[in-house]
């Protein structure tokens, strides 16, 4: 069979080598087992000229010494697993250029137990191609393919009718699988950009006109494709910084603080005031910081970068940091991202166990990980026609629903109308990632119901002052804390030391990180997973529990009641469990240092560390 | 206004990050390498002049004498927390390609699988660089990393090019093709059960070309190997010495080799086809990456 060379060969392992310098373009072809999707690909690679030279005909040589039909297909399949006699091209990722730019194909498998990898190869789409089968018509798959296009935040799709050929080509059964798809879409407020009827097999309408189809005067599938419009650039959106981490690497003298992470959405200015929700604390931008880059006083989105800020505040990893209104400037007027432990979603569940009620799981959404809990279903989305109405208890694997969330802590995040990046989210159950979805809008925050009454503890009569004359000092909390994988206990222990070694009332009180049971329900007893993965101390698994910060707080209430000054060191702790443990030991005030960014530089740093204690104890009042 | 060198050094920091942010025990794999050496450069973006995680390199014992000469400098220069580790007994017993009547994919699996396998374990002993003596000593950690970075890129051949950006592997190492997490939205599988691991790939969408553009833009160091020094060739991809043939190329320089890699003879030929052992089989990269082999 001859094929219409337009170009000049390009592909091989190096193919995206000749791609440099012109526009790319990430395509993911979808749709039901079987409707075409691998012939689809492989014959746009040999009609655009894509493949290597030789590449197609030692397909059908292949074929013609195993006795089998050619197809298509067959260029695809890159691992022995897909096809039993492997023919290595690199397929997850194929990559074939029109006129007017280069395509990378993200090949999404059509079959339902494949769900996992379709979403993955369809999330790192900026386009569709979405194929349906002229003969067999729209199926399950072409509709579940088709919404979660929608809720990957895809909008531009093309529909292929393929296999016209299978249907004489007939008009009439191209517009009725066309009317029936339009009006399902609809319902999810959907709208493809194009409908093309092809014939993948027979390269009708792929890269030029069909004469088979003199009655559609469209597109054809090339043209619709090179239609796309690339997405237009987020700087102009609201700002949007989700943390990634706090770094201060003290070695070879360096005293940075650095706020790390990756601009999601919108951009910032040296000197502009920022807010990190959900804590709320306010501060300026000091500096952008950079390696071996040149320096900058702005950066904009999708850029990974980290800034000093002009006070010294504790904040961690999970935080989402957005630019403050300043009012009376009347330059930047940002929209706030909002704050919520309670949300309305839309969910699509690939997990092996249902999504159900009762059970612990994670959200994590841009660098937050927080527990939650199913709260009730809306209504399932479903690609069947019966079901919709239909109440559930769970969702099930392959499902997508409209439900209610609820958060053990509150969520920084934009409903997806307003911004996607912070608007969608992912689930985890025990060590996988069981679900993604997006957030419709935030809830109002249910009445918790009373607890019992506490028993009343019977305090001393001996007042706070006369101990303090008594002991030579007032009692005071210095909390050393930092994110995940930071060693606090050094520092504290070294200031322990100090303390006692000049006279002073001290004790140390350690956390440590990793010790806390995890809301997994995998592990059994005894299990080390937790102390594996940098754990999140407050990441408990029931409401009602006290976290452990929480419970630090109330131990050093005591020690403080009895005059101390209490050394706190914990790990892994974020602001909501710093807010936790302030409460608990109210009236007292809580000093906070940054633990250094590792253990090694833990131990150089331990005296600087000292020294920033003593003299806040001193400004405090607590020593002389 | 960002172009595609910045895009992709964007994802692969922020990859770098989560890994960092995620994992305890965490290892980055410096073969010496191009790719691993660009790894090693974006660490740095990453982490502002700073490399907090550990790098491990196998040592097959074969690699060609200015590659360790070159390890130990940047080490040194950097500040590297250096760590090697080997396959001592076969060495010792001379069981390897071609003088141990051994094939090349057993010599592969024995000093590069099996030595990687129980190096990332601690099963076998490490040795770190001191930074003070610039000497080798057996390395008191002995906890197995759960979280391993490598500078696998999506290009090179057909198995790496279904690879997540975190990749779990199971106990006995093994990749399961087809039951691989959902990767979504920059979310990636950051939980794993016990002696289970993560695979991280911040290169995956680099290719061979684009790595040698970053090395030109941001005048990376890179061990001389890949140039060629007046015989006419010179090595693009560098393995052990007896596996690894150089190729016919007169380019001198890291310009030289991105135009020639643009516009010159080796546009349409694979950056592996100078190693050896990916021939034996019918897959055999494939074969030994089931296995463990990066």
């Amino acid at each position: 069979m001859q094929t219409n060379r337009i170009e000049t060969p390009v592909f091989s392992a190096d193919s995206a080598a000749k791609l440099e310098g012109r526009i790319r373009m990430n395509i993911v072809i979808v749709g039901h087992v079987d409707h075409g999707k691998s012939t689809v690909v492989g014959r746009l690679l040999a009609d655009t000229g894509s493949l290597p030279d030789g590449k197609l005909d030692s397909v059908r040589a292949f074929c013609e010494r195993n006795s089998r039909p050619f197809e298509y297909a067959f260029l695809l399949d890159a691992l022995k697993d897909e096809q039993a006699q492997g023919i290595t091209i690199d397929t997850a990722r194929t990559f074939f250029k029109s006129g007017k730019r280069d395509y990378i194909i993200i090949d999404a498998p059509g079959h339902i137990e494949f769900l996992k990898n379709m979403v993955t190869g369809a999330a790192r789409a900026e386009a569709a191609v979405l194929v349906i089968d002229a003969k067999e018509g729209i199926r399950e798959n072409s509709k579940r393919h088709g919404y979660l296009l929608s809720m990957l935040g895809i909008k531009q799709v093309a529909v292929v009718v393929n296999k016209m050929d299978l249907v004489d080509y007939s008009r009439t059964t191209f517009e009725d699988i066309r009317d029936e798809y339009v009006a399902f879409l609809a319902r999810i407020g959907a709208t493809p950009k194009f409908f093309v009827p092809i014939s993948a097999f027979n390269g009708e309408n792929l890269i030029k006109p069909s004469d088979k189809m003199p009655w559609y005067k469209g597109h054809n599938l090339l043209a619709a494709m090179d239609a796309f419009e690339k997405e237009p650039p987020k700087a102009n959106q609201p700002f949007r910084f989700p943390v990634q981490d706090i770094y201060k690497f003290t070695s070879l003298g360096d005293d940075r603080r650095i706020v790390s992470g990756r601009v999601e959405s919108g951009s910032i200015k040296v000197g502009d005031p920022v807010v990190f929700l959900p804590s709320g604390k306010k501060t300026r931008i000091a500096s952008i910081e950079g390696f071996h880059a040149a320096p900058r006083t702005e950066v904009d989105a999708t850029v990974s970068t980290g800034f000093t800020m002009s006070e010294q505040i504790y904040v961690g990893r999970g935080e989402l940091m957005v630019k403050a209104s300043d009012v009376g400037d009347g330059k930047t007027v940002e929209i706030a991202a909002e704050v919520s432990k309670r949300v309305r979603i839309n969910l699509f569940w690939m997990g092996k166990k249902p999504f159900s009620a009762g059970k612990t799981y994670f959200l994590k959404l841009g660098t937050a990980k927080i527990p939650c809990r199913l709260e009730r279903i809306n209504y399932l989305i479903d690609a069947s026609e019966t079901a919709g109405a239909e109440k559930k208890a769970a969702v099930e694997r392959h499902d997508v629903c409209d439900c209610v969330i609820e958060l053990s802590k509150p969520l920084a995040f934009d409903p997806i109308a307003r911004l996607e990046s912070t608007g969608r989210f992912v689930i985890v159950d025990g060590y996988e990632i069981a679900g993604g979805g997006i957030i419709r809008e935030s809830l109002p925050e249910e009445v918790q119901s009373q607890g019992p009454a506490e028993a009343k503890l019977i305090r001393s009569a001996l007042s706070a002052e006369a101990r303090a004359a008594k002991l030579g000092q007032k009692p005071a909390l210095v909390l050393i804390a930092g994110g995940p994988g930071r060693d606090p206990h050094g520092p504290a222990k070294a200031l322990e030391a100090s303390l006692t070694a000049s006279g002073r009332h001290a004790f140390y009180l350690g956390l440590d990180e990793g010790s806390e049971p995890q809301a997994h329900e995998a592990p059994a007893a005894g299990d080390t997973a937790s102390g594996g993965s940098r754990s999140n101390l407050s990441s408990e698994s029931g409401w009602d529990v006290l976290t452990p910060a929480a419970r630090l707080g109330e131990a050093a209430s005591f020690l403080l009641d009895a005059g101390l000054i209490v050394v706190a060191a914990a790990a892994g702790i974020d602001t909501e469990d710093i807010k936790a443990l302030e409460a608990k030991v109210k009236p007292h005030s809580v000093t906070e240092i940054e633990a250094p960014a590792d253990a090694e530089a833990a131990t150089g740093a331990a005296e600087g560390l000292v020294k920033e204690a003593l003299d806040r104890l001193r400004a405090a009042g607590a020593i002389r | 206004m960002q172009d595609h060198l910045d895009q992709l050094e964007n994802q692969s920091v922020f990859i770098l990050r989560e890994a960092y942010a995620n994992f305890k025990n965490l290892a980055m794999l410096w073969s010496i390498g191009k790719d691993s050496t660009v790894l090693l450069w974006l660490a740095r973006k990453a982490f502002f002049g700073h490399v907090p995680i550990t790098l491990v390199h196998i040592d097959t014992s074969y690699k060609i004498p200015e590659m360790i000469r070159y390890r130990d400098q940047l080490a040194m220069d950097w500040h590297l927390t250096m760590v090697y580790g080997q396959n001592k007994d076969v060495l010792d017993r001379g069981e390897t390609f071609p003088n141990g009547k051994i094939t090349r994919l057993q010599c592969c699996k024995a000093l590069k699988t099996d030595a990687l396998r129980n190096t990332l374990s601690g099963e076998w002993p490490r040795f770190r660089l001191n930074l003070q003596t610039g000497k080798y000593e057996i390395d008191k950690n002995k906890d197995p990393y759960t979280g391993v970075i490598v500078g696998a890129r999506a290009d090179e051949e057909g198995s790496r090019s279904k690879e997540r950006y975190f990749s779990p592997r199971d106990k006995n190492n093994e990749w399961d093709v087809g039951d691989q997490p959902p990767e979504l939205w920059n979310q990636f599988k950051t939980d794993f059960a016990p002696g289970t691991h993560l695979r991280i790939h911040p290169l995956l969408d680099w290719t061979e070309l684009n790595i040698w553009e970053y090395i030109q833009r941001e005048n990376i160091p890179i061990t001389d190997l890949y140039f060629d020094k007046g015989t006419g060739k010179r090595y693009r991809s560098l393995g052990c010495y007896p596996c690894t043939t150089p190729v016919e190329s007169t380019s001198k320089n890291v310009a030289e080799i991105v135009a020639e890699l643009k516009t010159g003879k080796f546009a349409n030929i694979a950056e592996r086809s100078g190693r050896a052992q990916d021939k034996e089989d019918g897959g055999g990269l494939e074969t030994l990456r089931r296995d463990g082999y990066m």
